[in-house]
């Protein structure tokens, strides 16, 4: 049921000829006892699904606004265990999928199938791991399937022919196109080419492909979308947040249907 | 023992490249490149001749007398890496490096520094073979260290101090890591230890092992037989990976790897990662890490910058869990005491990190024989480190006549 929860909101927004949206927050930044509120907020916006950033020490994929709410949300005594149960508190009224994105290591030491399972429990849809490869799957890649949870994949602007190839055979949930080579957080504008590169990720990719990094306007969500399933945005909701400037988001995933 | 890495560049359980995609082409590219550069008498030739006109190669194996009379136990001989050219063993591993980098076309490359060593060195070859460099420091690194920072500058470096996290080596890698995703088209990361993702570990490893091939000839020469003991500190473990590796199969010669002890393994502040930590993926590889129960990982300390760092290198956790290597801790304190120990008695004033390995001789010592031969990496001079012990002294008082 978990993964096949995300198969559906993605399929009931191309039936309405719509694109997805699928913001991140960080999880425990703001504190953790509003983690479920801010969720219901962004599924009442109008997001197809939520990314759940849960915090490590060392994120290198990250840019300088995803890595201060990591440390705002350790300083709060965020784990993982703590967002898991935090989550699952409300998983029988939640409509809306909800993925973790976070590094290996606080999984590993959890325990990788313990994590899957705590997952499975909370009724979260997928997981994001960043520096986790094709080469390393084989980590997680049973639990994962055993708890049915969907493992989404990173495939880059550097990635070569073959690996891109591989990545979209493998694909569930959705396909996670990163738009910048480097890491999350804004930039003004995106590589001339990145409208071939995702047509040609969307003509292979079995899941939907979402665009992401860097995505931070209503302009680069219209930029973006028109050439695929439709974008993740991190660092500026994130940001908005932090600010309390919840119109902000609510205009940001307004801007997904044109 | 098994054969290791394997073609993934797995070391038992331990290792891998746990890197974002971005990365990974470059990642393969290195190993191909590195595999080809290993099979060129070319590259070979060239190693060669850098080393040895260049870096100064080979060290000397030198018989320490007086310390071996003041400690009373085995001959003891120091392998004199200090006698590098910039001072460390670092140099062996960023030569390579750099022919490499341009071997695969680039003209920059990218790299950590914690007390400035390894940016020196990857600073000097930049200069030497005209590649654009560029180094992450750590904030508290940066004004600790405030003469390496300059000394980078003047061999035409650019160094960016780093503000994220705690500010230290660490910290530098996750920034290096991220600058080399935003530009690895072209830009080659000199990964300074025997860590992160492979291939590293085994392109470090490779570069470096040069200190234990020398040392197996000139034991062989001067004593006429293999060492019953070889010591090397263990930071993210590369000097002491380069001297044990051509010892692993000689079963008789016992191997120690001296961690950072820090302020002693109880009270928490320590470096040591195989002796106290868990197994973690920090950095692109599966080892030993200093980490809390969530896997959130733990700033390490150490008084010697280049042992202060949380992971330890891959091939390190797989020798420690075949029980290959022994692995132990010296404190600040005691290292402290093997500088003035090793001063006093030769003339020779070790870098913070080697005096980690020159503190383990007294322990060693007394429970080896007369006739035994023991053998030291002196991976530094402590040349960097005067300003450190002098303030250790003046306000410790931890240094004993």
């Amino acid at each position: 049921m978990s993964k096949a929860k995300l198969d559906t909101v993605f399929q009931t927004v191309e039936e309405a000829g719509e694109k997805a949206f699928v913001p991140y927050i960080m999880a425990g930044d703001g504190g953790l006892e509003n983690l479920n509120g801010r969720i219901r907020f962004l599924a009442e916006s109008g997001a197809t699904a939520i990314e759940l950033g849960i915090p490590f020490s060392d994120p290198v994929a990250d840019g300088p606004t995803i890595q201060a709410a990591g440390i705002r949300a350790l300083e709060a005594g965020t784990t993982v265990q703590a967002v898991l149960d935090e989550v699952a508190k409300e998983k029988d009224n939640r409509s809306v999928p909800l993925v973790i994105m976070t590094y290996l290591n606080p999984i590993f030491a959890y325990g990788v199938e313990a994590f899957a399972s705590a997952c499975e429990t909370a009724g979260i849809s997928g997981l994001i791991l960043p520096d986790l490869p094709l080469e390393e799957e084989g980590l997680v890649v049973k639990s994962l399937k055993k708890h049915d949870i969907a493992l989404i994949r990173l495939v880059a602007l550097t990635s070569t022919p073959e690996r891109i190839r591989a990545l979209a055979e493998r694909s569930e949930g959705f396909l996670y196109a990163v738009t910048v080579a480097g890491t999350t957080g804004e930039r003004a504008s995106f590589v001339d080419q990145i409208g071939t590169h995702l047509q040609a990720l969307k003509a292979i990719s079995k899941a939907p492909v979402l665009a992401g990094f860097g995505v931070s306007t209503p302009e680069h969500v219209k930029e973006l979308s028109q050439y695929c399933d439709g974008v993740v945005v991190g660092s500026r909701i994130v940001d908005a947040l932090y600010r309390g400037d919840k119109q902000q988001v609510a205009d940001l995933i307004a801007s997904r249907k044109y | 023992m098994e054969a290791y890495p394997t073609e993934t560049g797995h070391y038992g359980d331990f290792g891998g490249r746990f890197v974002p995609e971005t990365l990974m082409p470059a990642i393969l590219e290195l190993e191909k490149a590195f595999k080809e550069a290993k099979e060129d008498e070319g590259f070979q030739e060239e190693m060669r001749y850098y080393l040895k006109q260049y870096v100064g190669r080979e060290t000397p194996l030198y018989y320490a007398e007086r310390l071996t009379k003041h400690l009373g136990g085995p001959r003891i001989y120091l392998k004199r890496e200090d006698l590098n050219h910039t001072g460390a063993h670092k140099i062996n591993n960023t030569i390579g490096q750099a022919l490499l980098t341009q071997r695969m076309g680039k003209k920059k490359v990218v790299a950590e520094t914690g007390a400035g060593q390894h940016g020196v060195a990857t600073a000097t070859v930049s200069a030497l073979l005209g590649l654009e460099c560029i180094i992450f420091m750590g904030k508290e690194d940066v004004r600790r260290q405030a003469l390496n920072v300059y000394r980078m500058e003047l061999l035409g470096a650019q160094v960016v101090s780093v503000d994220q996290g705690n500010g230290t080596l660490k910290d530098a890698v996750n920034e290096a890591m991220r600058y080399w995703t935003a530009n690895v088209e072209d830009t080659h990361y000199i990964f300074g230890t025997a860590a992160g993702p492979h291939p590293f570990p085994q392109l470090v490893r490779d570069f470096q092992r040069i200190i234990g091939d020398e040392t197996r000839k000139q034991i062989i020469e001067a004593e006429g037989k293999l060492p019953e003991a070889v010591i090397a500190c263990v930071g993210g473990g590369s000097n002491a990976i380069g001297m044990f590796y051509p010892f692993v199969e000689d079963r008789d010669v016992k191997m120690y790897g001296i961690e950072a002890g820090g302020k002693g393994l109880l009270s928490g502040m320590h470096a040591a990662s195989l002796t106290e930590g868990k197994a973690g993926i920090l950095h692109g590889s599966l080892s030993y890490l200093l980490q809390n129960e969530d896997g959130q990982v733990q700033e390490p300390h150490s008084i010697s910058a280049g042992l202060d760092y949380p992971g330890v290198g891959p091939e390190h956790s797989y020798l420690k869990d075949a029980g290959r290597v022994t692995y132990d801790a010296i404190t600040d304190e005691e290292a402290l005491e093997a500088v003035r120990l090793l001063s006093r008695t030769e003339g020779i004033i070790p870098a913070l990190e080697s005096a980690h390995a020159v503190a383990y001789c007294k322990k060693l010592a007394p429970k080896m024989n007369k006739d035994d031969v023991l053998v030291v990496c002196l991976s530094g001079r402590g040349d960097k480190d005067v300003n450190t012990i002098r303030e250790a002294h003046e306000t410790g008082g931890e240094l004993h006549e």
